[in-house]
């Protein structure tokens, strides 16, 4: 590629940061990359990869008090040095040639303002237009970017429209100024499945028709199969692999971009284990025997289904909640967000619960538990309803019905260490005969779950997010449940963590014969670790049906549009 | 990450930035030395003896010198021989009387000056300072413990049940600051009319709790939804547990930057209350009271007991508030 048609280049670029008076952390560590005028660039890594620095920094948004970049560094766009530009130049330039959408729709517009003023407070300040030929072009803009019926939309505040819109409003107001690169950093990591798959082709249409350059940043690197021309792996503020996307795709070279590619559950297969990260690592660094070079195939494959005629271990019957709101001074409005959700349970088998955002899976899981009061329906456990029971009578069963939740930076008490988190259950439904026996306990879970033992004396906050899962499912086992709600438990962790915690899940229902609700908006760990799968929509259950079956051969129509939805990448 | 198998809680770390910041730790000097004054002067280690008439009346400070009229008020007080009078009777036996007493209780002399000068009656400054310092800092720290106390009691029963429990406290809350502070603060004096340091304590904590339960309430309101709070529900930890074993631990920072606030508004409104005689009862002595005494004072130019009393709150409260800036700093969480 030569050197006049690359809009940004990017040499050597190594940023650290301080923490303190004395000591630094390195987030970048001599980066360098090129994007063509007309394309788009996937930059894709992990949690602490550095690719979100890497776009901040060509954007400029680096807080300069405690960012070190090296002077041997350079970003140079459309033959313009960057680093080293005064600061009211680069924001001139960074404002009308290089726009940038964020995670977050709903934190990035103003509240207050309807969704035509801050797209209008752009055209004005930056292209000069007045009151009247501002509302006009993002008149145009709005239909450009898919709003429907934009001339009502133009007046509607934020809150007004949904997260799929906002994003729209968000990338209307970046392409306002006709700029030369947008940077979109995780533009849909917040948003719905099908949400998602919308925005991504709206982006792919928006590179064509205007012939911009998009740096298109993700910790996932299934969803850029269909977009990116070129795709830039990064970890640990190092690029991977830089290379075409369908060299990438198809033959990766680098060890960790194969690792990436197939540490997350496929449709097709189910192998008794997913790979993890460091099978692929140690394979790099001793590259000799055969059967090493694709360790997602060397696996035999596990069997999940149910077969009639099963015990079941809970019957869900018509359960039901219903949220009351308040509405004005004194009214209330009545909000169903789960109706009429009936299954049933088999002793070791997974019921996967699916649905998007507001669809009621969080509920269905936390009322089960009697988190929330059900309004309606039953839950039948060795032939009890848990529902109907009072809370003296409930407490022995909060032993058996246990719930991993989706944040494991929230839940797990941060003033508490993991031993006194892990010891606190036991004390309280009286199990082990003394302290220094369950503390026995504590350790072995502790060893079983996958830390070391020095965890014992440390407090949350000084583990990773995947660490932290494992502390939150030692506490559950800590009780020996024979139900087990995960809500969303793997969501928030990055692939290769996902694919270590998932493993664990499953080795610990094969040794201890748990039933699991996994509850996720994520269709193929769902359809990866259950028996049977629950779709899930605005409340009510649209199709539930053995999770080999339910991908085969959808019956509901929005079952196939959530299937359809997800990136053919992964 | 080091060999010890426990490592350093939340507690330990903001302690650690507490440390690294020197003006946390010259005002934490400066707090630490006057709760030792407190600490000795009601051990009647030091400032035992501040009631005695050591000086002068109004004896200046030593650098100022003294008062040219003191020193011959000072001479006028020593015992004069009186001419003999020869129409008193009992002059003989008088005369007498007064040798007696002049070799076994001989008057002393009074000092025309004292380091920060004397009173009206020639009480030492220095000493009534410290004596003051210890009724003001002990009503200011009790109350501002017994406001705390119950703003986070209450604020916790009413942010972690909500419904009905919730507003049943927002209605007595929003009941008790709709009263003027002021007002309240003389209506409950009136009521308790006793005057005592256990009094002041009682009417500033019962009136100063509604600031911290307004903070504690959105705090538990916050927590209680959170996701280690249904956890530990799903445990079976008991409402009780989760009140205070898990949650209060994560807010006890907002209450202990709410009592050191407190404690400095405390001992400013210990000494409005002294300064409008609803303080402590007379042969008390206070910043407040000193500063109602000076009031007179000024007027005869002399400066000093108003300058003591007000210079030592002045500094008192001002490393108060530096710490406990500081230790919102390095408690809270987000700042890490």
């Amino acid at each position: 590629m030569s050197q006049h048609t690359d809009l940004l280049q990017v040499r050597n670029l190594r940023i650290a940061f301080r923490t303190g008076k004395t000591s630094t952390v390195e987030a970048l560590k001599g980066v360098s990359f090129d994007l063509p005028s007309d394309a788009t660039v996937a930059l894709v890594g992990e949690s602490g990869s550095g690719k979100s620095v890497a776009s901040l920094a060509v954007m400029g948004l680096l807080p300069a008090q405690t960012t070190l970049i090296d002077p041997a560094s350079s970003i140079r766009f459309a033959g313009r040095e960057l680093l080293g530009l005064p600061a009211n130049e680069r924001r001139a330039l960074c404002g009308k040639d290089i726009a940038m959408i964020f995670q977050e729709p709903m934190s990035s517009l103003n509240p207050v303002f309807t969704a035509g003023f801050q797209i209008g407070e752009v055209l004005r300040r930056h292209m000069g237009m007045n009151a009247r030929a501002a509302r006009l072009r993002t008149l145009e803009l709005l239909a450009e970017v898919g709003i429907p019926d934009p001339a009502t939309k133009i007046d509607a505040y934020p809150g007004q429209m949904s997260g799929g819109q906002q994003q729209r409003v968000m990338i209307a107001m970046a392409i306002a100024c006709e700029p030369k690169l947008l940077i979109a950093d995780e533009p849909t990591t917040a948003l719905d499945v099908t949400i998602q798959q919308q925005i991504m082709a709206l982006i792919a249409r928006l590179q064509q028709a205007r012939r911009m350059a998009v740096l298109f940043i993700t910790h996932d690197l299934g969803l850029v199969a269909e977009i990116a021309d070129r795709v830039i792996v990064m970890r640990h503020g190092e690029v991977r692999e830089e290379g075409a996307a369908a060299q990438v795709f198809g033959a990766p070279r680098d060890a960790y971009t194969r690792a990436l590619l197939h540490c997350r559950p496929r449709l097709d297969v189910r192998p008794l284990r997913l790979p993890v990260i460091d099978d692929y690592l140690a394979e790099s660094t001793a590259p000799a025997s055969a059967s090493a070079s694709a360790p997602e195939l060397a696996q035999p494959q596990r069997v999940r289904g149910t077969t009639p005629g099963e015990q079941p271990l809970l019957v869900v019957n018509h359960l039901a909640k219903r949220f009351w709101l308040r509405d004005g001074l004194f009214r209330k409005r009545a909000f169903d967000a789960v109706q009429d959700v009936s299954f049933t349970l088999g002793r070791g088998k997974t019921l996967g619960v699916v649905g998007e955002s507001g669809s009621g899976k969080t509920t269905v899981g936390l009322t089960l538990l009697r988190l929330h009061r059900a309004s309606g329906g039953s839950a039948l456990f060795e032939g009890r309803d848990l529902l109907a029971l009072s809370e003296r009578e409930y407490q022995p069963y909060k032993r058996r019905i246990q719930i991993i939740f989706q944040n494991p930076y929230a839940s797990l008490n941060p003033r508490f260490t993991v031993g006194q988190i892990l010891l606190e259950p036991m004390r309280i439904h009286r199990i082990g005969a003394s302290d220094a026996e369950r503390i026995g306990m504590a350790r072995q879970l502790l060893a079983r779950v996958g830390l070391p033992e020095a965890a014992y004396g440390r407090y949350p906050h000084e583990f990773s997010g995947g660490q932290r899962q494992r502390i939150a499912i030692a506490r559950c086992l800590t009780l020996r449940p024979e139900i087990l709600v995960c809500d969303e438990s793997v969501s928030a962790l990055d692939v290769s963590v996902q694919a270590q915690v998932l493993n664990l899940l499953q080795d610990l229902q094969d040794e201890y014969g748990m039933s699991y609700i996994f509850i996720s908006h994520d269709l193929s760990v769902v359809k990866y670790i259950s028996d049977q799968v629950m779709v899930m929509q605005a409340g009510r259950v649209v199709e539930l049906a053995d999770s080999d079956t339910l991908y085969r051969d959808p019956q509901h129509p929005y079952t196939r549009s959530l299937l359809a939805a997800i990136p053919k990448g992964g | 990450m080091s060999a010890h198998l426990d490592s350093a809680g939340l507690w330990t770390l903001a302690w650690r930035r507490l440390r690294a910041d020197r003006i946390a730790m010259a005002a934490l000097a400066v707090v630490a030395g006057f709760l030792l004054l407190v600490l000795l002067s009601g051990a009647g280690l030091i400032a035992a003896d501040w009631e005695r008439e050591v000086a002068v009346n109004y004896a200046p400070p030593t650098f100022l010198g003294a008062d040219p009229g003191s020193r011959a008020l000072a001479q006028a007080q020593l015992p004069r021989a009186t001419p003999p009078n020869a129409f008193d009777p009992l002059a003989a036996e008088l005369a007498e009387l007064k040798a007696q007493v002049a070799a076994t209780h001989r008057p002393r002399e009074k000092r025309t000056t004292l380091p920060f000068g004397a009173d009206k009656w020639g009480h030492d400054i220095v000493q009534k300072t410290i004596k003051g310092g210890q009724t003001s800092i002990v009503v200011g720290l009790v109350a501002a413990l017994l406001a705390v106390t119950l703003g986070t009691l209450f604020g916790a029963v009413s942010g972690f049940h909500g419904g009905w429990v919730d507003d049943l406290f927002n209605w007595f809350y929003s009941v008790f600051t709709a009263i003027p502070a002021i007002l309240m603060i003389l209506a409950v004096a009136a009521v308790l009319q006793q005057k005592g340091v256990a009094t002041i304590v009682l009417i500033l904590g019962l009136t100063g709790w509604t600031g911290p339960y307004r903070l504690m309430r959105a705090e538990y309101i916050k927590h209680a939804a959170r996701e280690y709070v249904m956890a530990a529900d799903a445990i079976g930890a008991s409402s009780l547990r989760r009140m205070f074993g898990h949650i209060l631990p994560n807010v006890a920072h907002v209450a202990l930057v709410q009592l050191s606030i407190l404690t400095v508004g405390f001992i400013k409104a210990e000494v409005i209350l002294s300064f409008l005689g609803f303080g402590v009862p007379v042969g008390t002595v206070s910043w407040g009271s000193m500063l109602n005494e000076a009031q007179n004072e000024l007027i005869l130019g002399k400066w000093w007991q108003m300058a003591a009393a007000a210079g030592a709150m002045a500094t008192l409260v001002t490393a108060f508030s530096l710490f406990a800036d500081a230790l919102r700093d390095a408690l809270d969480p987000k700042i890490k």
